[in-house]
């Protein structure tokens, strides 16, 4: 099948609809709007439904109630309005429900502005709402590898009875790129029978996250430990790029990993002996990626659009055997590749400590 | 020896944490029977709220979410947009749907959809210690309001029933009282209609149940439901706000 060109926000609409999704719920907030743009139209023509909410709180909510009544269901904001789902994100994670939720980050705090952002790194990665649970999160970067992830998205959330976030910014949104969208696959939908949908002569089923008696919802939190441990341990993604013989090496997702890319080859044709780690699951982290290399570099630096967020997570993973360096711009401001050559050149060799 | 009276199919045979005097029960039984009587139960999907009424999951013994507070409408949103041909309906109190669930159920009404709100009415936030509702009435005296509701300090109490009605997505809106027997069997009849505009594909269905909290109001239970019929009716008018045509 011939590559066609598609936005980031449409492609995430079109891999869900490959993905099995047919119901999305959802709030306007830049940057995404091209995504619930594209369901309005598209999901009709599928036999599903797009539903414009009177909030995210109510998206949220519209998901919880969708995603229980068994159906594969979206819905998608960016920073305001994911700050404003996650009570719910915490029902659903308690209440093991499988749904996906896009982010297409902004700046912030507060209102802060539409710029791409990666600054809720944190609030994506250590839960976001209340109680003791996790969310995968999942960072595509590019459109054609939104495509891929969405199906995965899906996956993920079903194998594992939890919410998925896919994680994007404002430029990863708005791009076009080609992508190769493949055969359109009758996608089976693995059977819930968890699910409340009315008894129809069965047992009696209920989506609930309240365990009011204290050593029950310790038996309930230590289940979704051992959940999230299988998580950790069977699914970190992670693509490494040019780290044979690396000195340096460079960690980064999403846009900000694209522009590391090209940092990579800059540097290495001037002789400097530099790779990357891109993180494709922000959670679980992908610790795995760091284990060979320990003893075999000599410092990681952390580029970031944000004040330092995931630059923690590498310092996890690396547990004081190497130097950990971070560079981020924020704001809405994008790393440029020529200053991270200029940080990559003060910490080579050594520099910087 | 014929059976005459019996607990309904809808309802599990269990002990409520509901209070004395309390009319949570009543109301639960009036629309289980109306479920056992509409012969829906198989259908049927109701949605708790955050609230005295929380464990009405554990009670009716159909298929139940819990929601969070005030949200019930909006997963009943999306359980009915999946599953249009299930019956589904929230159970929710004062606090729950007219203060922080406002958004939720006026959007849902808006919208017309599908599923029917039995919204209970005692004036009070029960199980968080007796604080005022939006429903509490001026003067009455709560934990929050310990010189009684003062309109200059917490404005006026919410009628809900009388602004759904206005909406054009709302089908069937009423407001009865569980007060005594005349006007159980006047709820009860609400009720039905309620969930038969819901089979009816007509639109959104809710029926206002004012209803007692005796302990909170600090009144024995027999005290509580005279205080509601001299109180709350005056205030909160009894009656059909609307009903479509249909169901004459």
């Amino acid at each position: 099948m011939a590559k066609v060109l598609m936005k980031g926000n449409e492609a995430i609409g079109e891999g869900a609809v490959r993905a099995g999704c047919r119901y999305f719920f959802g709030y306007p907030i830049t940057p995404q709007s091209e995504l619930p743009h594209y369901l309005a139209k598209r999901l009709p023509e599928v036999g599903g439904v797009y539903l414009q909410s009177e909030s995210e709180t109510a998206a949220i909510n519209m998901v919880y109630g969708a995603a229980g009544a068994g159906a594969r269901v979206m819905t998608s904001s960016s920073g305001p309005g994911i700050s404003l789902m996650q009570e719910g994100i915490s029902y659903l994670a308690g209440a093991e429900l499988p749904c996906v939720i896009v982010n297409m980050i902004r700046g912030g705090p507060g209102l802060g502005n539409i710029a791409p952002a990666q600054s809720d790194y944190f609030q994506a990665t250590r839960g976001g709402g209340h109680g003791d649970y996790r969310v995968i999160v999942l960072a595509p970067a590019s459109v054609q590898e939104i495509i891929d992830l969405m199906r995965l998205a899906f996956d993920l959330a079903d194998r594992y009875r939890n919410p998925v976030m896919v994680a994007g910014d404002g430029i990863l949104g708005q791009m076009m790129e080609p992508v190769e969208l493949g055969e359109e696959e009758d996608v089976q939908i693995p059977p819930r029978p968890w699910a409340a949908t009315g008894r129809m002569g069965g047992e009696k089923k209920l989506i609930n996250s309240l365990y009011i008696v204290p050593e029950e919802l310790e038996q309930h939190n230590l289940k979704l430990a051992r959940k999230y441990a299988l998580i950790a341990s069977k699914e970190q993604r992670w693509e490494e790029y040019r780290l044979d013989g690396a000195r340096l090496v460079l960690v980064a997702f999403g846009t900000v990993a694209r522009i590391c890319k090209a940092v990579v080859d800059r540097c290495r044709e001037e002789g400097l002996a530099v790779g990357l780690i891109r993180p494709i699951t922000l959670w679980p982290y992908p610790q795995k990626a760091f284990e060979p290399l320990m003893g075999k570099v000599d410092s990681f630096l952390v580029v970031e659009m944000n004040l330092g967020q995931m630059v923690e997570d590498v310092r996890l993973a690396v547990n004081g055997r190497h130097p950990v360096h971070f560079y981020g711009r924020c704001g809405g401001m994008l790393p440029v590749a020529a200053d991270v050559v200029q940080e990559v050149k003060k910490l080579y060799g050594g520099g910087g400590n | 020896m014929k059976k005459v009276f019996t607990r309904p199919r809808s309802l599990k045979d269990i002990p409520t944490h509901y209070c004395p005097g309390c009319t949570h029960g009543i109301v639960h039984r009036l629309v289980a029977e109306v479920i056992d009587e509409l012969e829906i139960f198989d259908r049927t999907i109701g949605v708790a709220p955050v609230g005295c009424s929380v464990f009405a999951y554990n009670y009716f013994d159909c298929d139940m979410f819990q929601a969070s507070h005030g949200r019930a409408p909006a997963v009943a949103t999306g359980i009915k947009r999946v599953l249009p041909d299930r019956v589904v309906f929230t159970y929710q109190g004062d606090g729950d749907l007219a203060a922080i669930g406002t958004g939720e159920i006026v959007h849902a009404a808006a919208r017309g959809e599908k599923f029917t709100v039995i919204f209970i009415n005692n004036a009070i936030y029960a199980m968080t210690g007796g604080q005022m509702a939006p429903t509490t009435l001026l003067g009455q005296k709560t934990t929050t309001t310990p010189y009684g509701r003062d309109k200059d300090i917490n404005g006026y109490p919410i009628k809900i029933s009388e602004m759904l009605s206005v909406l054009d997505g709302t089908a069937y809106v009423a407001r009865v009282s569980v007060h005594d027997p005349a006007h159980v069997i006047k709820a009860r009849k609400a009720i039905k209609r309620a969930f038969e505009v819901q089979l009816a594909g007509l639109g959104f269905s809710l029926v206002e149940v004012l209803s007692a909290c005796p302990t909170n109001w600090g009144l024995s239970p027999a005290e509580a439901l005279k205080w509601l019929a001299e109180n709350m009716i005056p205030y909160y008018p009894l009656g059909e706000y609307k009903k479509p045509a249909e169901v004459g």
